[in-house]
């Protein structure tokens, strides 16, 4: 079953300013899904869409076979939200956070109570759980976002940035409980990031967004290594009728019978590649760069990413 | 689960969040009223009533006491709501509401029956205060309660909608202040409007609170400026337009969503 179904999602703000313009976005029941854009890009504005945060301007949500204009109680009930910023009542009794959103999913007082001892206990928070949330740490902050988020056992868990500012030994434990959700009850898991990092060493499936717009869809795997390659496009002097197999390239037909696409990964020369292909009796005249836009994009991301770690 | 099973569920879970609210700050939300309503019936009741003759045909520390309990229980339903609403928009945990499948109707009959909770609870507290000066015995209990009831759900409505719009603290006391306090120490509390010159006469029958505070003074004394009936059409009259106001405002998310 489709999770989550975005069509033709569209979002502009007051003040003219458009943040989504035109997604389209599927993820599956159980994957583990990355939404990687550099800030500003519209991945909080997505978010805020589905979990009902934020008015859309056009388009339509589907989570779950509900549809977010027909039936937003059932999307609702689907949905854990972890947001980017913490938005919990910081003079509370954590355990009152909790057990208060369990009340506004449905969940008796009873059970309620039950609930918030178990997740409490489940994110390392149940110590703490007399402690109002300002006293909290960063970190502990960010699980009791994510506890209230799985009080009502939601069949999709979204996570806004959960990451972002916080150390790498508490981004690895995160990671941890994050990938026994995943697995452990085969809750879906969306997450939107910057780091690259953490999209590929997490997530099975990515969206790419850039101001707005998704560039790019598919496994975490494959988008990486066309990211990590070089694709040239070769005019050759006597046209072939088969591409030539040449590992480690990555050779095609152009619609143009004198003409070749070819990949080469990262660490291979193109000198290499000249050789192989002359191997097979194909000789190139000239060649050209094809412009490489995930790689532009991926820059682009490890720059931020650098800036942050400063 | 049925649909209204949850909302039940999640009514009876804003109610309880609100009343421990202002149940846990009680310094700050139970006794001020009661010292101010304490401080109302020693000096205007006690010192300077004592020189008065009688209003509306009672003892001026009599007519006094329904108006000094209507003050506190307009005051802090209103109070209650606003601050409570606002405080859960500025540090954003309105949308836990926003994001479960809460309906508007319920997030706004919950804050509501906290802010009436309120109202009823500082009400009853400062009838207990005046228990020190008169003997207090409702003529006609049910319109008592039912007249400071309707009037509590009338001004929580008011206090929903002014954190809406509000954006800072200062918002949420302008209205209470500038509004609010001019038309509930005008709204007959003190006096009777028998004794104003006949355009003030005229004016006050423009003022929402003075229909309140008269039957509620009614419902106690036997005695208003005002018939019953027209106070019970005036309080549900607002309480169907402020209603619908704050469900619209809910439901276009102004002041909560993007
Ligand atoms: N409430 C808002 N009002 C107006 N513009 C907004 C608002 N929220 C976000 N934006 C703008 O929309 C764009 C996308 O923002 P956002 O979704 O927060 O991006 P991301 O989460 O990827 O950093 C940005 O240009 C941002 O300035
Ligand atoms: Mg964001």
């Amino acid at each position: 079953m489709t999770a989550l179904c975005i069509k033709n999602l569209v979002k502009t703000y007051d003040n003219d300013v458009h943040a989504l313009r035109g997604i389209n976005l599927d993820v599956n029941e159980g994957d583990f899904f990355a939404l990687l854009g550099p800030n500003g890009a519209g991945k909080s504005t997505a978010i805020g869409i589905i979990s009902s945060l934020v008015n859309k301007t056009s388009g339509t949500v589907t989570v779950f076979g509900h549809d977010l204009d027909t039936d937003i109680v059932g999307v609702k009930s689907c949905i854990g939200l972890v947001p980017q910023e913490f938005n919990f009542n910081g003079f509370e009794p954590i355990f009152n956070t909790i057990t208060n959103v369990a009340g506004y999913n449905g969940i008796p007082p009873r059970e309620a109570r039950k609930r918030a001892e178990h997740y409490l206990k489940r994110l390392d928070l149940w110590d703490k759980r007399r402690s109002t949330g300002r006293e909290l740490s960063g970190g502990m902050k960010r699980r009791l976002m994510i506890a209230r988020a799985l009080v009502h056992e939601p069949k999709m868990l979204i996570l806004d940035e959960p990451t972002a500012g916080v150390d790498i030994e508490i981004r690895r434990s995160m990671w941890e409980y994050l990938t026994e959700i995943n697995s452990e009850n085969g809750t879906s898991i969306i997450l939107t990031t910057h780091y690259l990092e953490e999209a590929e060493s997490l997530c099975r499936n990515v969206a790419i967004i850039d101001r707005g717009e998704i560039i790019e869809n598919g496994s975490v795997a494959d988008l990486l290594s066309q990211a990590m390659q070089e694709t040239f496009i070769l005019n050759l002097y006597e046209p072939v009728t088969e591409a030539p197999t040449i590992e480690p390239f990555k050779v095609r037909l152009c619609s143009e019978p004198n003409q070749l696409e070819v990949d080469v990964p990262k660490g291979h020369s193109v000198s290499d590649m000249f050789q192989a292909l002359q191997s097979k009796g194909v000789v190139v005249g000239s060649l050209r760069n094809k412009s490489n836009r995930l790689e532009e994009f991926f820059l682009r991301l490890v720059n931020q990413s650098n800036k942050d770690s400063q | 689960m049925s649909y209204w099973q949850l909302q039940l569920t999640a009514f009876l879970t804003i109610v309880r969040k609100e009343i421990r609210r202002f149940t846990r700050i009680w310094i700050q939300t139970i006794t001020p009223p009661a010292v101010n309503a304490l401080l109302y019936m020693l000096i205007f009741g006690g010192l300077i009533g004592s020189r008065i003759r009688e209003v509306n045909g009672v003892a001026y520390m009599d007519f006094l006491v329904p108006g000094i309990i209507m003050m506190g229980i307009i005051t802090n339903s209103y109070g209650n709501v606003v601050s409570s609403f606002f405080g859960s928009k500025l540090q954003k945990y309105v949308e836990e509401l926003l994001v479960s499948p809460v309906s508007n109707a319920t997030i706004l009959a919950g804050y509501v029956t906290g802010g009436v909770a309120r109202g009823i609870a500082v009400g009853s507290i400062v009838s207990l205060v005046a228990l020190f000066f008169i003997d207090l015995k409702p003529v006609y209990p049910m319109a008592t309660l039912c007249i400071a009831v309707l009037t509590s759900v009338m001004f929580s409505l008011g206090g929903l909608i002014n954190a809406v719009y509000a954006k800072t603290f200062d918002e949420c006391s302008i209205v209470p202040n500038f509004v609010l306090a001019p038309l509930t120490y005008l709204g007959g509390i003190f006096y009777s409007i028998d004794m104003l010159p006949p355009i003030a006469q005229k004016l006050s029958l423009f003022n929402p609170v003075l229909y309140m505070i008269n039957g509620f003074r009614y419902g106690i004394l036997g005695v208003s400026d005002i018939p019953l009936w027209q106070s019970f059409a005036v309080v549900f009259a607002f309480i169907a337009i402020l209603g619908t106001i704050a469900m619209v405002l809910l439901n276009r998310g102004v002041g909560i969503k993007t």
